[in-house]
């Protein structure tokens, strides 16, 4: 592009040099350039390798919508891939890398993709994936894969924090160019709570640096002064730097901005990015439009760039995009280019348009400058190695299309290149009806919205600065009467006349005709190396709709999301369907406008902030004791306590073995825990649970199962009757919200006659279970007023009482099957009656058991639980059936006994021990041991497994299909993924001590 | 998206679960047949508009609301609360309106 820095102009400061580096070389540039200025002020003609070719690509635009330079920025833990040059603020030290090239920028390797290129055309994946050569792509993947793409991502975490706010406004504004501004204006004096956003460092669009008379100055020191005003008002708060990237219900928006990336690491306490949430009873809509080039063959050669670009960087970098530049544009706004250009000293050669007459002003413009005009005429083609050294222009006629002559060539170094505007209508496609065509501009417009937002600007059609003021002021003026705010009228600056875009002549094709030079590759996306020739392809292949064609094509995908490249891919494909632009339609646009970092998303809620932590009353009790603690839901549960040098399997089989022999105690308190009182509550249990509890007795407990409507299991747990209308309802851990949730649905919704209160209380107790054949002489010398005696306190039996002066409920269940207690104190005694019970058991020989010795007990028990009620599985199948009502209606009684759910061949519970001394992993399927089919059919598979101290074996608890007329057969379970294999017996899941003896002593 | 809650205000959809259909009503298991069951426990209509649906307000006053939304614009006509609460929440507010005015 062989840019350079012009001697004077633009809004940098000249005397604030900054120093940073691209791939590895020093350059110097200025406070207030961006990465891409400041690399064309320095001659940097390529700056990336496209996609699919590796083809050089150099600068192509000054925003958001670049498709070519793409950068990774920063290093190490900061480093971050495809970030667009133009919105790269230069800061000191900067560090770039190139992507998407190897071995260098300069030489890369991988360009020979461009010889290969028929093979990546348009459906190249999906030809692959569905035709003949579909096994070969088990082999090409990995090189095809390594060849297109885009930078890459850092594994390191990532060091930065990120913040999440919230904000309450009436007026929201997007954008603060000449409408976003007025807008503000108009609305600020009335009160109003004004919210304006942009997403540059600098307010103003279109303004900044411009040298239009805007009011009694330039239109950049009107937007200063703009600018002043509005940031002296209580009520706007401006937010630049921040991107409006989601509309949502309620005129709710999604929004980033960007604290500290234009430093090289946030100072102390700053967060890198903060995303707003921000609610406003209207949104103005004032964000613009994107520029979109023009195809022709070779037209992505470094050195083409798009037209009000090229004016950006001279009017507010002072920087040259080339030394001898022409123009190619089918619209007079682009002549602004030609002002701004020969204005700062720049040679323009030729402007070509192919348009026959073209605005008097835009003549003007071309005339005073000295460039060649060449109406009626187009760039078919780019010439030039690794970059643009001269352009081929054709005589075009609207009718007839590119003329089929020998070409004129002019030498240039730079082309700037306007097919007119594409209005930025994203945020309003989101809250609206089909966008609106507009012929004049051959561009889609805002749709009827379908939410509270109005548009102004150029992203509603409005292209002259005098249009966008006065239909800010309007909008701003609207959107304020409508929160209620009595508006005065604001005055509008006047504008000096201005060549503007008032209407296009729709070339979308300029290719020459093909039997003269039409070769060459004419891009319509450049991130995505879409050519003119795949849509085509896409076209005559069938894939004509436009989502067709995007997915196809992969046009408009990628980081840019095709800003610059959609309307010429819908025209193009609307010219092979004979169809008009608007009838082929567009594609709606979603969220977010530009990437979003996962770090804003996430905000703080990563690592131990990314979910809250619930710790039991004797949470730190478990941790003093070198408890292996492991999350169980948002649980910390205790897993095992290791003594010296034992390893998991070792503990729990200690643990487990000295409760059977002894005794020992767990923490029980993550159990769902629901108080349930009130005059109905044994009536609205009968209800729920699928045996009766109607007759349960005050001070006793019964264990219950719940079924879901449609006759599975649920959960289970005991009730604890503490008075005539006072229950205490336990639930598993895992669904002590959705029980409490649809209890207190059944009691709003269904029986709401019944006079009954839930309430949680999982909270308030703290929980243990005391278990072996020496609890009860454990707790006997703790507990002060309950009389432990079998006689007087028998099995499920519940106590209130004191332990050593602190209130407790008592409750005589087993889960071990050993005789067993559960005592219940207030969370906050929860640690103290731990402490006491384990000390009044020291001479008894008590140990801490975690999870693993709980689940080692309850198999060899054979209890069910969350394995087993995995939500396909019916009382029936785990041998519960004894426990389902039949003479009383509950949920799910009407739909248990379904054909389906009494299917004889479902799979039951049975028990399973290992035959050969190995471990039965969870998971296995259970197959038979000398099956014949390969592979073989599943049986059913093991929910649950353990080492069992009491019977010396490894044994499991498994679903097997008609279960329980297989006992004594000999299959295998089977874990393809791991090749792992064991020989086993079924049995019954009851393996120890099958008749309770031992509870009931 | 927004629910106004008779009880807490309009708040933030995030505070509520969703409940499903609020059409359906339970069956009488003395006389429901087993199509009625499968009628309540599994058809649903899927309603392109105004669509009757409970949400749990599980983040707030833990009521059940009855909502109307609109399944195109996700638009909230009403909510209203389910259950016996409905009623005693009514005359607090109105007994709290009454002190207003006194």
């Amino acid at each position: 592009m062989s840019g350079y820095r012009l001697d004077s102009g633009g809004l940098v400061d000249r005397d604030r040099p900054l120093n940073f580096t691209f791939d590895g070389k020093s350059y110097r540039g200025f406070a207030g350039d961006t990465l891409a200025s400041a690399l064309l002020a320095a001659g940097v003609d390529i700056m990336g390798r496209s996609f699919k070719y590796h083809r050089p690509r150099g600068l192509f635009s000054a925003g958001v919508e670049e498709p070519n330079a793409l950068v990774t920025l920063r290093a190490g833990a900061r480093s971050e891939p495809n970030c667009k040059a133009p919105v790269v603020e230069l800061f000191e030290g900067l560090e770039a890398k190139s992507q998407n090239r190897w071995p260098s920028l300069g030489l890369d390797v991988m360009a020979l993709n461009g010889l290969a290129g028929p093979l990546l055309s348009a459906g190249f994946y999906y030809k692959t994936f569905m035709g003949p050569t579909r096994k070969a792509w088990m082999i090409y993947e990995h090189f095809i894969r390594k060849a297109a793409g885009m930078g890459a991502a850092t594994r390191l975490a990532d060091p930065d924090r990120y913040e999440e706010t919230n904000a309450f406004c009436d007026l929201l504004i997007a954008g603060a160019g000449p409408a976003g501004l007025m807008a503000a204006l108009a609305a600020a004096g009335s009160g109003a709570r004004v919210v304006l956003a942009d997403e540059q460092a600098a307010m103003g669009g279109s303004l900044r640096g411009s040298a239009l008379q805007v009011g009694d100055s330039s239109g950049d020191a009107w937007c200063r002064s703009a600018l002043a005003v509005l940031a002296a008002l209580p009520n706007v708060t401006l937010l630049p730097r921040t991107t409006i990237y989601g509309y949502y219900d309620d005129n709710t928006f999604g929004a980033v901005e960007r604290v500290a990336d234009h430093l090289a690491a946030p100072t102390e306490g700053m967060p890198r990015q903060r995303h707003w949430t921000i609610r406003a009873k209207r949104l103005v809509i004032a964000s613009g439009a994107i520029e979109r080039p023009l195809v022709f063959a070779d037209n992505d050669k470094p050195g083409i760039l798009l037209a009000d670009a090229a004016r950006i960087y001279v009017e507010r970098f002072g920087v040259a995009p080339g030394h001898r530049v022409a123009l190619f544009a089918n619209h007079d706004g682009a002549y602004r280019t030609v002002e701004a250009l020969s204005a700062a000293g720049i040679e323009v050669v030729a402007v070509v348009d192919p348009r026959p007459e073209i605005g008097a002003a835009a003549r003007a413009v071309a005339e005073a400058s000295g460039a060649e005009l060449l109406t009626g005429q187009v760039v078919t083609r780019a010439r030039g190695g690794r970059k643009l050294t001269g352009i081929e222009v054709r005589p075009y006629d609207p009718a007839g299309g590119v003329q089929d002559r020998l070409p004129r060539t002019l030498a240039v170094d730079c082309l700037a290149v306007s097919g007119g505007w594409t209005p930025t209508i994203h945020l309003a496609s989101q809250a609206s009806g089909p966008a609106r065509w507009h012929e004049g501009l051959a561009a889609f417009l805002p749709g009827e919205p379908t939410q509270p937002w109005l548009a102004a600007g150029a992203c509603n059609g409005e292209m002259a600065t005098a249009a966008c003021l006065a239909a800010g002021a309007r909008a701003g003026t609207e959107a304020a009467r409508a929160c209620g705010f009595a508006i005065s009228p604001v005055s509008l600056p006047a504008v000096m006349e201005e060549v503007f875009c008032d209407a296009v002549l729709p070339v979308w094709d300029a290719r020459a005709p093909s039997k003269n030079g039409g070769k060459g590759k004419a891009f319509v996306d450049l991130q995505h190396d879409v050519t003119a020739a795949d849509v085509s392809l896409a076209h005559r292949e069938g894939f004509r709709s436009v989502e067709h064609l995007k997915r196809y094509t992969t046009l408009g995908m990628a980081t840019d999301q095709g800003k610059t490249s959609n309307m010429a891919g819908l025209a193009l494909m609307a010219q092979e369907s004979g169809l008009a632009i608007p009838q082929v339609g567009t594609t709606r646009f979603r969220p977010p406008y530009t990437p979003v970092t996962l770090g804003a998303l996430a905000g703080q809620a990563r690592s131990a902030h990314f979910r809250p932590l619930r710790r039991t009353p004797m949470h730190d009790w478990h941790v003093a004791q070198g408890a292996d603690m492991m999350e169980v839901g948002v649980w910390q549960r205790p897993r095992v306590y290791r003594r010296d040098g034992e390893n998991v399997e070792q503990a729990y089989i200690r643990e487990a073995r000295q409760v059977r022999a002894a005794v020992g105690m767990a923490d029980v308190s993550t159990l769902g825990k629901i108080d349930v009182q009130g005059p109905d509550a044994a009536e609205f249990l009968n209800r729920v649970y699928s045996n009766g509890f109607l007759k349960l007795p005050e001070g006793k407990a019964r264990y219950g199962l719940m079924l879901r409507e449609d006759g599975f299991l649920w959960d289970d747990g005991t009730t604890w009757r503490l008075g005539e209308h006072r229950f205490l309802m336990t639930t598993t851990t895992a669904n002590a919200a959705p029980v409490l949730a649809q209890l207190e649905f059944l009691l709003a919704a269904v029986w709401p006659e019944l006079k009954v209160a839930v309430t949680s209380v999982s909270e308030q107790w703290a929980a243990m279970a005391i278990s072996g054949p020496r609890t009860r002489d454990v707790l006997a010398t703790v507990v002060d007023d309950i009389d432990m005696s079998n006689e007087a306190f028998p099995f499920m039996g519940v106590r209130e009482g004191k332990l050593d002066g602190i209130p407790v409920l008592v409750a005589r269940l087993s889960f071990s099957g050993e005789l067993a207690y559960e005592v219940y104190s207030g969370a906050h005694f929860g640690e103290a009656v731990w402490r006491k019970i384990m000390a009044a058991g020291e001479p008894f020989g008590i140990v801490a058991y975690g999870l693993e010795a709980l689940g080692t007990l309850r198999i060899e028990k054979g209890h069910v639980a969350g394995p087993e009620l995995d939500g396909r599985t019916t009382a029936e199948d785990l041998g519960l059936a004894g426990m389902t009502s039949r003479k009383k209606a509950y949920i799910g009684s009407a739909m248990m006994d379904r054909e389906g759910l009494v299917e004889p061949r479902r799979l039951k519970l049975v028990g399973l021990v290992s035959r050969d001394g190995q471990p039965i992993r969870s998971g296995s399927h259970l197959v038979e041991a000398n099956g014949a089919s390969a592979p073989p059919r599943s049986l059913g598979h093991i929910t649950s497994s353990t080492y069992s101290p009491a019977l010396e074996k490894y044994i499991a608890l498994g679903l097997l299909e008609n279960g329980r007329d297989r006992i004594g057969q000999h299959l295998v379970a089977s874990y393809p993924l791991k090749g792992h294999e064991v020989g086993v017996e079924v049995v019954a899941s009851h393996f120890f001590d099958p008749e309770g003896s031992r509870m009931h002593v | 998206m927004l629910i106004p809650c008779p009880h807490c205000g309009p708040r933030d959809v995030g505070e509520f679960t969703y409940g499903g259909d609020a059409t359906k009503e339970r069956p009488d298991p003395g006389s429901a047949s087993a199509s009625d069951w499968c009628d309540y426990v599994f058809a649903r209509a899927n309603p392109r508009g105004l669509h009757l649906e409970y949400w749990h307000h599980a983040q707030g006053c833990r009521l059940w609301l009855k909502v109307t939304r609109n399944t195109v614009t996700h638009a909230i006509e009403g909510a209203e609360i389910v259950g016996p609460w409905a009623e005693a929440d009514q005359d607090k507010r109105r007994s709290d309106e009454g002190q207003d005015v006194a």
